[in-house]
């Protein structure tokens, strides 16, 4: 039964509490007596870091300058990403829960539940009555393990991925525009561009060192276009600026094709030669006059002018988007609109020309590729495809009736928990009482779960809801390799051991499915095992790393995928021939604008969005524990512009209700004049009774099945009080904790 | 030492990195000697980086009664010297930047000394080398100042005192010094601050000071 049980005493036990020194505090006094260079555990920039190792002990860091992305740059998550590892609030014991408690058990104790309550769902319900929901953080090894286990282990069609939330409606508009998904271009292209459009994308709180390449754009005398509802710090460098109401980016994009078309700005040679599917789109574009794409998005159509010749005009230029358009019903629709602005231009497959998402997990491009999404096998190969099936099960010694069939979303997943079809349930790397949209409705799904299993560092929000916790390992606990979001391969490597019981989550995985008598499927004794059975079963795929080393990986500093020899270099650069449809082009879609699932009205007149900042990181289980970043932001605020705010009485720092059809909270006003009057926006990384995705919709795109954070409707309403939260004493969260050392608990 | 440090404000995103890797300095371990302020969080999104510029006549220096802050030859301004500092905090209400800090554990001024123990080996400083945009950037003159449109200053006026300083400010500007007259507002002609628009301060803008501006420690 998975009930949260006693709340306080886990709280007491597991955290969040905050920590902000190294385990034995701060020392200048250290004999260092190896340096690890890794990466960061973060965003998809993965960022190069050395870590300082004492005694088995992660103590510190140093830039690592040699790494050619970042050269020693970090943002304040990866300066402190170190304090994680030997974190007070470290799980170090398996736990089982008892009368609302979790008590700490053996491995075996733990483990034998585990199998024996899995065996007894899926003899009594079918195979498909246990899931699993994994994540993108992990390395790629792990994502390619949890997608065999699910498949090979548990015989069950329902496995999907946090990437869900995140970047699946790029994926998707890729492979419909290009046939294959991933950033078409490395970031070294991004300075040789003269134009920048960027679009729901504040790569100044979110990949921060991404900025590194923005900067030595504007350098040389490059300009940015950003499209972005809220001025963020990006949109403030920027050199225009569209304003958009959210969630009508197909409006825009539509509005700038139709001014190339009309002044000529669209390069018909290449259209001619690499692509398909022109005149309906064009035909398309051209009802949408600036005039109108101004009445639908907000924006004044002199910009959308201006904007569309900047981009048009200039011989080189770069689209990148990220989770602001993504994060939509039309989230597909979306990507392929300011994908069509690509083609149109021709600026693709040359140096500086191109195209790109920015992923947001650091293995948010590698987890997507090898099989654990609910429709996919390793390589970007399709589970309905009767060839890519074989070339798996023969990979895998698998018999292919054993293979399932393709499961559903991660949404969808938890309906059918609701609906008793799901009864059991194995989540790893993720934490789905803050990140998945509509809250309530997730707690009713948990709840209604037989048994549910969590393999966690840290406790989640969504762990505490689990009968049983395994305690896995962080990212400076293991090897393997994650995939950033240029489609650089990098690798991670081990600086220290996992503390006290805690194991390498690939052992506890595989151990499982041993103990379901599938233990000859997963015979693997490190990740480089692993990597070597990945390298063969992605060959020939799209996402093809056959000819990736963990040696090339180190040596080149990353390897570019396609890779398909071990003699090929890599391929940083996609397009320049070709794109990966079977006839060589691209394609054009005719988009028609449609509103958000749901539109402001009488009773919810604002739109509500939603997004990160850039001292947490995703749904914060890592960083809402270490005391620096806790200090800069404590909690999550709501947005609103001083004219929205002067009509509702409303003052700056006043605690506020927010309101939508799903659920409500209370949030500190930060009374701002850099969001739109019509919009309002709260930071989504903290869970219950803090989590805006109390009110976000669960409605989901039809393609990619991503929920939509980006845009719902909203209402605020005063509370009568005068308190302004974040300054009493007992929200001051900068006070640092003391150090306990892991063995006392 | 030729290398000196560039504050670009124009490319601050505020993600206070600096911030953070300023702990990770050996001669101040677990205490950051840098602020990242909003300038007006209500009106924009923009922040500036504070550093010590180390000037070439510091004013710490010159109101120190025991003489223990010291400019090294290559013109950095080195924290106080432990035997030496009376614990008068002079300096740390002296300075027109507002940088030394004050430690009231160990009774010893404390301040950012270009971390000199990174420097004197050939290393970056931590804030330069963790910035992701460059808006802190360490390098010698003719190679920091030829890549940047902004323009280097390191002159400034604080009522009737002038101060060069060792570091320089990039600023969007064509003005040869940075003015602040007795109220403390800025009149060159960066950005569209005005008297109306900095009369109100966010709550995230105060917040940020009690937990980045706190001077004593």
């Amino acid at each position: 039964m998975a009930k949260v049980g006693n709340l306080k005493r886990i709280t007491e036990q597991f955290g969040p509490h905050l920590h902000d020194a190294p385990y034995d505090g701060w020392r200048a006094d250290r004999v260092i007596d190896k340096v690890v260079p890794t990466h960061c555990p973060y965003c998809g920039v993965q960022c190069g870091i050395n870590l300082l190792v004492e005694k088995n002990h992660v103590v510190g860091f140093e830039p690592r300058y040699d790494f050619p992305v970042n050269e020693g740059r970090l943002c304040p998550k990866g300066v402190t990403a170190y304090l994680q590892v030997h974190h007070p609030d470290r799980l170090v014991h398996p736990l089982i829960k008892r009368d609302g408690n979790f008590e700490q058990a053996t491995w075996d104790e733990a483990l034998d539940l585990v199998a024996a309550k899995f065996k007894e769902l899926q003899s009594g319900h079918g195979k498909d009555s246990v899931g699993v929901y994994s994540g993108s953080s992990l390395t790629t090894e792990k994502t390619y393990l949890m997608g065999k286990f699910a498949r090979a282990g548990l015989g069950t069609r329902y496995i999907d991925y946090n990437g869900r939330l995140c970047m699946v409606s790029a994926a998707a508009g890729n492979n419909k525009a290009f046939g294959i998904d991933r950033a078409a271009n490395p970031w070294d292209d991004i300075p040789l561009a003269e134009v920048l459009l960027i679009a729901g994308a504040n790569c100044a709180e979110t990949f921060p060192v991404l900025n590194k390449f923005l900067w030595e754009q504007r350098d040389r005398g490059g300009r940015w276009i950003i499209v972005d509802p809220r001025e963020t710090a990006t949109a403030r460098q920027g050199d225009i600026h569209l304003q958009l109401r959210p969630g009508t980016d197909v409006a825009l994009a539509n509005g700038m094709l139709n001014v190339m078309i009309e002044e000529g700005l669209t390069d018909d040679a290449f259209i001619a030669a690499r692509t398909n599917g022109w005149e309906g789109t064009r035909e398309l574009a051209l009802r949408y006059t600036p005039q109108l794409a101004s009445e639908i998005t907000g924006v004044p159509a002199e910009k959308i002018i201006e904007a569309a010749r900047l981009y048009g005009r200039a011989r080189t230029g770069m689209v990148m988007h990220a989770r602001g358009i993504e994060h939509h019903t039309n989230g597909v629709n979306n990507v392929l609109s300011y994908i069509n602005l690509v083609l149109a231009t021709g600026k693709i497959g040359a140096p500086g020309s191109g195209y790109g998402t920015i992923t947001g997990q650091g293995n948010g491009q590698g987890g997507r590729e090898h099989g654990q999404k609910a429709d996919q096998l390793p390589g970007q190969r399709s589970i309905m495809n009767p060839e890519h099936r074989k070339h798996v099960c023969d990979v895998w010694g698998l018999p292919e009736e054993e293979l399932p069939q393709a499961g559903v979303s991660v949404v969808e997943m938890f309906d059918k928990m609701r609906e008793g079809e799901i009864r059991g349930l194995l989540s790893i790397c993720n934490n789905v009482m803050v990140s998945l949209p509509d809250t309530n409705q997730v707690r009713r799904s948990l709840e209604g779960l037989d048994f549910y299993v969590c393999i966690d560092f840290f406790m989640s929000e969504g762990s505490r809801y689990a009968d049983v916790v395994l305690p896995g390992s962080t990212w400076a606990e293991d090897e393997g390799v994650t995939t950033n979001s240029e489609g650089r391969v990098v690798k991670i490597n081990k600086a220290t051991d996992p503390p006290g019981d805690a194991r390498q989550d690939w052992w506890i995985v595989q151990e499982i499915a041993r103990r379901m008598g599938r233990g000859k499927y997963f015979q693997f004794d490190s990740p480089g095992e692993i990597f070597e059975e990945l390298r063969i079963a992605s060959r020939g795929g799209n996402a093809d790393y056959y000819g990736i080393t963990y040696e090339k990986i180190e040596r080149q500093k990353g390897v570019f995928w396609p890779c398909p020899s071990e003699d090929h270099p890599g391929t940083p650069r996609l397009f320049e021939e070709r794109f990966y449809h079977p006839d060589g082009k691209a394609k054009f879609h005719a988009i028609e604008f449609a509103p958000p699932a749901e539109v402001p009205d009488d009773e919810f007149p604002l739109i509500l969005t939603s997004g990160r900042v850039v001292y947490q990181y995703l749904s914060g289980n890592q960083t809402r524990r270490i005391g620096f970043l806790v200090q800069q932001c404590p909690e999550p605020y709501v947005e609103i512009h001083p004219d929205t705010a002067a009509r509702l009485g409303i003052v700056d720092g006043e605690r506020i209700k927010v309101v939508s059809r799903r659920g409500e909270g209370e949030f500190p006003a930060l009374v701002v004049r850099t969001i739109r009057p019509d919009t309002i926006f709260i930071p989504y990384h903290w869970g219950e009774e803090l989590a805006v995705n109390q009110l976000t919709n669960p409605a989901l795109d039809p393609v990619s099945k991503i929920p939509e954070f980006k845009a719902c409707a909203a209402r605020v309403e005063k509370i009568h009080t005068r308190e302004l939260p974040l300054f009493g004493k007992s929200r001051r969260g900068a006070e640092r904790s003391a150090v306990t050392r892991l063995t006392d608990r | 030492m030729e290398e000196t440090m560039f504050i670009d404000p124009e490319r601050c995103i505020g993600c206070r990195g600096c911030v953070a890797a300023c702990r990770e300095c050996g001669t101040h371990k677990g205490y950051s000697m840098i602020f990242v302020d909003y300038l007006d969080r209500s009106q924009t999104t923009a922040t500036m980086p504070t550093i010590c510029m180390h000037c070439v006549e510091p004013t710490c220096a010159l109101v120190c009664p025991a003489d223990a802050i010291k400019v090294s030859e290559e013109g950095i301004v080195m924290s106080a010297l432990k035997p030496r500092c009376l614990d008068c905090r002079n300096c740390v209400n002296a300075c027109p930047f507002g940088v030394p800090k004050y430690n009231s554990a160990m009774h010893l001024q404390m301040k950012c000394d270009m971390c000199y123990d990174r420097t004197s080996e050939g290393l970056k400083p931590m804030c330069a080398s963790v910035c992701p945009t460059g808006a802190i950037s360490f390098g010698r003159y003719e190679e920091i100042v030829p890549l940047r449109r902004t323009k280097p200053v390191n002159v400034h006026v604080f009522g009737n005192q002038h101060v060069e300083t060792k570091v320089y400010l990039m600023l969007p500007t064509d003005a040869d010094e940075v003015k602040v007259d007795g109220c403390g507002v800025f009149e060159g002609r960066l950005g569209t601050i005005t008297q109306q628009q900095t009369t109100s301060e966010s709550w995230i803008d105060m917040q940020v000071e009690e937990s980045d501006k706190s001077n004593e420690f």
